[in-house]
C-alpha cells in the first residue's frame, strides 16, 4: 500500500475543491494534493452546460464547463497536482486519508484537509412516492448527465416534480432535444429556483408551472406511463378530490440537494441538522481541528460564485492552519431563530476581524428587519425588502461589533418591520 | 401600458417595470443595474437567448457548445436544428467557432470545453 | 429466437419453472446429481417475483401450525440455511427475533407460540418480561411487557441468496433461460414440451413447478385445477444504513388473524427495514406501493421500536406473497411427470432448503434415476469477496486488475471490478436492476443518480448493444430512448 505524507488534502476536485487549491498555494502551501473520483476535474459543472456562471467572480456569463476551465486554468498555473479517478474512502479525525484508484489504495497522513465533496440529490425513495416502480423516473442531474454528457435523450413526454433550478434547466434542455414538458408540479407555494430559470426556462416555452402540487402516484409496469398529480395544502398534504392523471414516460426530480457527508461522519466531525453539514467557524474549520469544509458538502449554495468564494476562504484557513495554528479567541455561538433557518459559521472563533455571515430564511418574506443580539444588546440590525428560500442573504458583523459582544450566544432574529 | 417582467441577465433575477407607450418602451424600473434596462427594452420589442446545447463529434461522443451572443428566441428551434446536424472534426478549442451566423443570426455557436480526439 | 418447426428441442431430465428462491434453491440441489437441468424464468433476472421483495427473514419456525409442511420445512430449512448461506457465500445473520407482547392476553398468546414452536422443534424458545427483554434489546418499545425471543431467527438476503443458488447450479451445470414465459405444456408419452409464448420450447422428462404466484396457472396448463393463488401484496419502506443499528433483533408483534404484522429489522446488508403489509389483490404483476401502505407502516413502527426516524427512509417497495387458497404449502406429485412448490409464502424462505430436498425426493419417486456427483462444487465465490478484503489485500489485487480502484457506486463503493464481474458471471446481471441486486450499487443513499449511467454504459459495452437497449430489469424498461444528435433523435 502506497504510504504518503502531504501537508493539505483536498477531498473533491470540483469548483470547491478547485478554489480552495488555489487559494491555498497563494497563501503559501506547496505540498498538496486534490483528489478527484471523477476522471476529469470540474465536477457537476461538466454536465452544467447552461450559462449563467461566473458573473460574481469573473465579471462575465460563463456555461458550467467555461467556469471549470478557469479554475482548471488558475490550478494548472501553479502546477497544483491533482489526482483523478481516485476516491477517498476514509478520513481519519487524526487527518489520516484513505484513497483508492486504479493504482491501489493509498493512505496519506496530512496536516489539514479540505473536505469539498459536493452534494447530492434526494431520490424518489426520500420521498416515499407511491405506486409502481417502472424505468423512466430519474432525478434531474441523472437526466442531465444522460442529456448533455452522455448525448441520450431518456424521454419524450416529461412531468418534474420539484421547481429546482436543475430541474427548470432540465425543463428547456429536454424541451430544446425534442421532448414535450407537460409540466413543473412544486409543493410550496413558491418556486424554489432562481426567477429567471422560472422566465427563460418555462415561461420562454409556454411550460406550466402548478405551484403547491405535487405526484401523488406513479404508473406504468415497464416504462412509466403515467403520473397522477394532487393539489396540496398548507401543510404538504395532497387534497382528495384534486387528482389528476398526465400520461408521460418520464418523471424528473429536482426535489431538494442533500450535501454529501459520509467522510465527514466517518471523521467524528460534529453535522448541522439543518444544513446537513458540518458546523463550521469563520475559518470554515470544523469540529475537527485542520479539517475544512466548504462548497456544497458544507451547505447547498445558489450560485456557484459563491462556493468559489467560500472554498478560497477554507483554503487560505489551511494553510494558516498548516504554518502554525488558528487563533482560538473565546467563541461565539449562532444561533438562527427559526426563521432564519441556518447561519454559516455557525460558530465565530475569533473576534478579531469582519466576518461575514450568510444565512438562509424558511419562507417567503417582505419587509422585515434582521436583527442580531448578544445578552440584551442588538449589535448589529438590517432592513430587507424581500427574503426567499431559494436565496442565500449575507450581512458582515464588525470586528469591533463581535469584539463588544460579552454573552457567548449571538442570536440572529427576524422580525417584521 | 405596464408591463411586469422578471430580469434574466444575472442571477439576481430583478423584478422589472416596463411602461410602454406606443409600442415604445419609455421607462424601466425595478433594475439594480444598466444591464436591467436594456434587457427590459429588448425583451418587449425583440426577446434574445444565448442557446447552450450539445453538438456531436465524429466519434459519437457530445461535447458541449454556445452561442457567442444571444439569438431572436423564436430561433432557438431553428439553431437546435442547425446544431443537430453537424459531425465535429476533432481535436476541438474551447472558444472555436462551430457554425457561423447560426440559423442565419448574428450570433456564432462556440465551443465550451476543449475536445481531445479518442479518449 | 424461437425454435422453427422441425428443430429439436432440447430435453432436459428435470426443468424447472420459475428462478424465485424455490427454483433456484431446487435447481442447485438437483444439480448435485447427474442430470441435465433447465431453469425457466419469465423474467429478465433471477429473484424477479416475490424473492425480489419479502422481509428476508429466516424464521425460527414457531410461528407455522404443527404437523403442516410450513411447520416442517420452516423448521428443517432454517437449520439447514447458515451451511447454505456459507457454501454460497450470502451474508447471514442470526441476529433472533422477538415477538412483542403488551398486556395479558398477549402473553397468552406468546405462550401458545412458545408451545406451538416447542412442537414444530424450535431450539432455544424463552418467554422474557419487560425488564429482560429490554436487556436484550434496549430500543424496544416502552409499551411492551413481555416478549418470545426465538434465538435461532435470523436475516438474509432473499434475492442474493436466489442469485446465488441459481449460480452455483449454474456452475454444476445447470441452464438458464430468461424471459421464458411459459404458455403452454403438452404431455406424452415420455416428456412434457414446454412452449413460451415467444414460441421457443424445451422438453422436460419431469419439471417442478415453482411459479410462484403463477403456480396455479401452470398447474392449469396440466390439468389441475386442484388449488389456487391469492397474491398478497406487501409494502416495505427500507431505511438509511445509518439507522441499521437501531434494532439488533427483527421485531415482531402478536400475530393477528391477518398474519404476522409489521415487523422491524435490521437486514443483512445492514439498513434497516420495516414492513409488510398485507393486502389481498387478484392481479398477480401489481407491485405498487400505496400512499395509505406506507403510512399504516409509519403508524406502527413506534409500537414496536422508539427512534425511528422515519425521515432516513431512503426507498420503498411491494413484494407480493403466493399464498395458496389452502394455507398451507402446496409440495406434491401431479400425475407422473410434475412436482408442484406452490402456495410458497412465508416462512418460504427460510424453508427453501428443505424444500429443495423434498422436491429432489419427490421426482426420485415418480423414477427420475440418477446418482450423486463426486464432482460437485458446494462452495460459491461471494458477491462481496472483494469488499472483505483488507485495504492491503485490496491494494495487491488492484495493482494486477485496476478496474477494482475504481469507484462507481459511492454510496455502497462499489468498484467497475465488481460491476464487471456481476455482468459477465452466471447468471450474468443484463440489467440496471440485476447489477444493484448482485453488488448493491445503486442501492445506497442516492438511488443510483449517480452511478446509473456508467452502470449503463458498463451494460452496453459488455452486451454489445446500444445504450438505448439497456433496460432497467428487462423487457420495455428502457432508460434512454434515442440519441439526442446526429439524425437518431426524437
Amino acid at each position: 500500500m502506497n504510504r504518503e505524507q502531504i501537508d493539505l488534502i483536498i477531498v473533491g476536485g470540483g469548483p470547491a475543491g478547485l478554489a480552495a487549491a488555489v487559494a491555498a498555494y497563494d497563501s503559501g502551501v506547496r505540498d498538496m494534493l486534490v483528489l478527484e473520483r471523477d476522471v476529469n476535474t470540474g465536477g457537476i459543472l461538466q454536465q452544467c452546460i447552461h450559462n449563467g456562471f461566473g458573473l460574481h467572480r469573473f465579471g462575465k456569463e460563463l456555461t458550467g464547463p467555461e467556469y471549470a476551465w478557469e479554475y482548471e486554468r488558475m490550478a494548472a498555473e501553479r502546477n497544483i497536482p491533482i489526482r483523478c479517478g481516485t476516491t477517498v474512502l476514509n478520513v481519519s479525525p487524526d487527518k489520516v486519508v484513505t484513497a483508492v484508484n486504479s493504482d491501489g489504495v493509498s493512505r496519506i497522513e496530512a496536516k489539514a484537509v479540505v473536505l469539498a465533496m459536493g452534494c447530492r440529490e434526494r431520490s424518489r425513495g426520500a420521498l416515499n412516492i407511491p405506486g409502481s416502480r417502472p424505468s423512466g423516473i430519474f432525478t434531474a442531474g441523472t437526466a442531465q448527465k444522460y442529456v448533455n454528457c452522455m448525448g441520450y435523450l431518456p424521454g419524450r413526454e416529461v412531468v418534474i416534480l420539484g421547481s429546482g433550478d436543475i430541474g427548470l434547466i432540465m425543463a428547456r434542455r429536454m424541451t430544446l432535444e425534442g421532448a414535450k414538458v407537460k409540466a413543473v408540479c412544486e409543493i410550496m407555494p413558491y418556486s424554489g429556483g432562481l426567477a429567471r430559470n422560472i422566465r427563460q426556462c418555462l415561461d420562454d416555452f409556454d411550460i406550466p408551472l402548478k405551484l403547491r402540487h405535487t405526484v401523488t402516484a406513479v404508473h406504468g409496469r415497464e416504462r412509466l406511463t403515467g403520473v397522477t398529480i394532487s393539489e396540496t395544502d398548507e401543510y404538504r398534504r395532497p387534497i382528495p378530490g384534486t387528482e389528476e392523471y398526465i400520461s408521460c414516460d418520464t418523471l424528473l426530480l429536482s426535489v431538494g440537494l442533500i450535501p454529501e457527508n459520509e467522510l465527514s461522519k466517518g471523521a467524528g466531525i460534529s453535522l448541522d441538522p439543518i444544513t446537513g453539514g458540518a458546523v463550521v467557524d469563520e475559518k470554515r474549520q470544523t469540529s475537527c481541528p485542520g479539517i475544512f469544509a466548504c462548497g456544497n458538502v458544507l451547505h447547498v449554495h445558489d450560485l456557484v460564485d459563491f462556493v468559489s468564494e467560500e472554498a478560497a476562504l477554507a483554503g487560505k484557513s489551511a494553510a494558516e492552519y498548516i504554518s502554525g495554528g488558528l487563533d482560538e479567541g473565546a467563541p461565539l455561538d449562532l444561533k438562527p431563530d427559526g426563521k432564519i433557518r441556518y447561519t454559516i459559521p455557525q460558530r465565530i472563533a475569533s473576534r478579531d476581524e469582519d466576518v461575514k455571515v450568510y444565512f438562509r430564511v424558511d419562507n417567503i418574506y417582505k419587509n422585515v428587519k434582521i436583527k442580531v443580539i448578544n445578552g440584551d444588546k442588538t449589535i448589529f440590525a438590517k432592513k430587507l425588502a424581500a427574503a426567499a428560500p431559494g436565496e442565500m442573504e449575507s450581512l458582515t458583523l464588525t470586528g469591533a461589533q463581535l469584539a463588544e459582544c460579552g454573552d457567548a450566544k449571538l442570536e440572529f432574529v427576524l422580525e417584521a418591520g | 401600458m405596464k408591463q411586469e417582467l422578471t430580469c434574466i441577465v444575472c442571477p439576481l433575477g430583478c423584478a422589472l417595470t416596463v411602461e410602454i407607450e406606443n409600442g415604445e418602451v419609455t421607462e424601466v424600473s425595478g433594475n439594480t443595474c444598466k444591464r436591467g434596462a436594456d434587457y427590459a427594452r429588448q425583451e418587449c420589442v425583440r426577446p434574445m437567448r444565448v442557446l447552450t446545447t450539445t453538438a456531436m463529434t465524429e466519434d459519437g461522443r457530445v461535447i458541449p457548445v454556445r452561442t457567442d451572443s444571444a439569438v431572436p428566441k423564436e430561433t432557438l428551434f431553428d439553431c437546435m436544428a442547425e446544431v443537430n446536424r453537424v459531425k465535429l472534426h476533432l481535436p476541438i478549442k474551447r472558444g472555436s467557432v462551430i457554425i457561423k451566423h447560426i440559423a442565419g443570426t448574428d450570433a456564432d455557436l462556440i465551443a465550451s470545453k476543449d475536445i481531445e480526439r479518442g479518449i | 429466437m424461437s425454435a422453427a418447426k422441425g428443430m429439436i428441442i432440447k430435453m432436459y431430465d428435470a426443468v424447472i419453472i420459475g428462478a424465485g428462491v424455490i427454483g433456484a434453491m431446487t435447481a442447485r440441489e438437483l444439480s448435485k446429481y447427474n442430470m441435465s437441468i433447465c431453469v425457466l424464468e419469465r423474467s429478465n433476472d433471477a429473484a424477479a417475483g416475490a424473492s425480489r421483495a419479502n422481509s428476508g427473514i429466516v424464521h425460527a419456525g414457531f410461528d407455522a401450525k404443527p404437523k403442516t409442511l410450513k411447520a416442517r420445512f420452516n423448521v428443517e430449512g432454517s437449520e439447514m440455511m447458515p451451511q447454505i448461506a456459507e457454501e454460497l457465500g450470502v451474508p447471514y445473520r442470526q441476529n433472533g427475533s422477538l415477538v412483542l407482547g403488551y398486556n395479558d392476553d398477549d402473553r397468552k398468546i406468546l405462550e401458545l407460540l412458545y408451545r406451538q414452536g416447542q412442537e414444530n422443534g424450535v431450539r432455544g424458545l424463552e418467554i422474557l418480561g419487560g425488564e429482560e427483554l429490554r436487556k436484550l434489546e434496549t430500543a424496544v418499545s416502552r409499551s411492551a411487557v413481555c416478549a418470545l425471543h426465538a434465538p435461532t431467527g435470523g436475516i438474509i438476503c432473499p434475492y442474493e441468496l436466489t442469485v446465488a443458488a441459481l449460480g452455483s447450479a449454474m456452475d454444476n451445470g445447470a441452464e438458464f433461460l430468461r424471459n421464458f414465459e411459459v404458455s403452454e405444456i403438452l404431455e406424452d408419452k415420455d416428456s412434457l414440451t414446454i412452449y413460451a409464448s415467444d414460441g421457443r420450447s424445451v422438453k422436460a422428462r419431469y419439471a417442478v413447478n415453482a411459479a410462484g404466484v403463477y403456480s396455479d396457472k401452470i398447474a392449469r396448463m396440466v390439468g389441475d385445477d386442484s388449488f389456487s393463488i391469492h397474491p398478497r401484496r406487501g409494502e416495505y419502506l427500507l431505511l438509511d444504513k445509518d439507522c441499521g443499528g437501531i434494532v439488533d433483533h427483527t421485531i415482531f408483534k402478536v400475530p393477528t388473524k391477518k398474519g404476522k404484522g409489521i415487523l422491524v429489522s435490521p437486514t443483512a446488508d445492514g439498513n434497516l427495514l420495516l414492513g409488510p403489509t398485507a393486502e389481498e389483490q387478484e392481479e398477480r404483476d401489481n407491485t405498487d406501493t400505496t400512499a395509505a401502505g406506507l403510512n399504516d407502516i409509519i403508524a406502527q413502527i413506534n409500537e414496536e421500536a422508539e427512534g425511528v426516524p422515519v425521515r432516513a427512509v431512503i426507498t420503498s417497495f411491494a413484494g407480493l406473497r403466493a399464498a395458496a387458497d389452502t394455507g398451507d404449502f402446496i409440495i406434491r406429485p401431479y400425475k407422473t411427470r410434475m412436482v408442484h412448490a406452490a402456495g410458497i409464502e412465508s416462512p418460504g424462505l427460510s424453508a427453501s432448503p428443505a424444500i429443495a430436498v423434498r422436491i429432489a425426493e419427490l421426482l426420485f419417486e415418480l423414477g427420475l434415476k440418477t446418482e450423486k456427483r463426486a464432482d460437485f462444487k458446494a462452495e460459491r465465490k461471494s458477491y462481496y469477496w472483494f469488499r472483505r478484503l483488507g485495504a492491503e489485500e485490496k491494494d495487491a489485487y488492484i495493482k494486477d486488475h485496476p478496474d477494482f480502484g475504481k469507484i462507481v457506486c459511492r454510496c455502497e463503493t462499489v468498484s467497475e471490478g465488481e460491476i464487471l464481474e456481476a455482468i459477465r458471471r452466471e447468471p450474468k446481471a443484463l440489467d440496471l436492476d440485476a447489477v444493484k441486486r448482485r453488488t448493491r450499487s445503486g442501492m445506497g443513499r442516492c438511488q443510483g443518480g449517480f452511478c446509473s449511467p456508467r452502470i449503463v454504459e458498463l451494460l452496453a459495452r459488455e452486451q454489445g448493444i446500444p445504450i438505448e437497449r439497456v433496460t432497467k430489469s428487462g423487457g420495455g424498461s428502457y432508460l434512454n430512448i434515442c440519441r439526442t444528435k446526429g439524425g437518431g433523435q426524437a
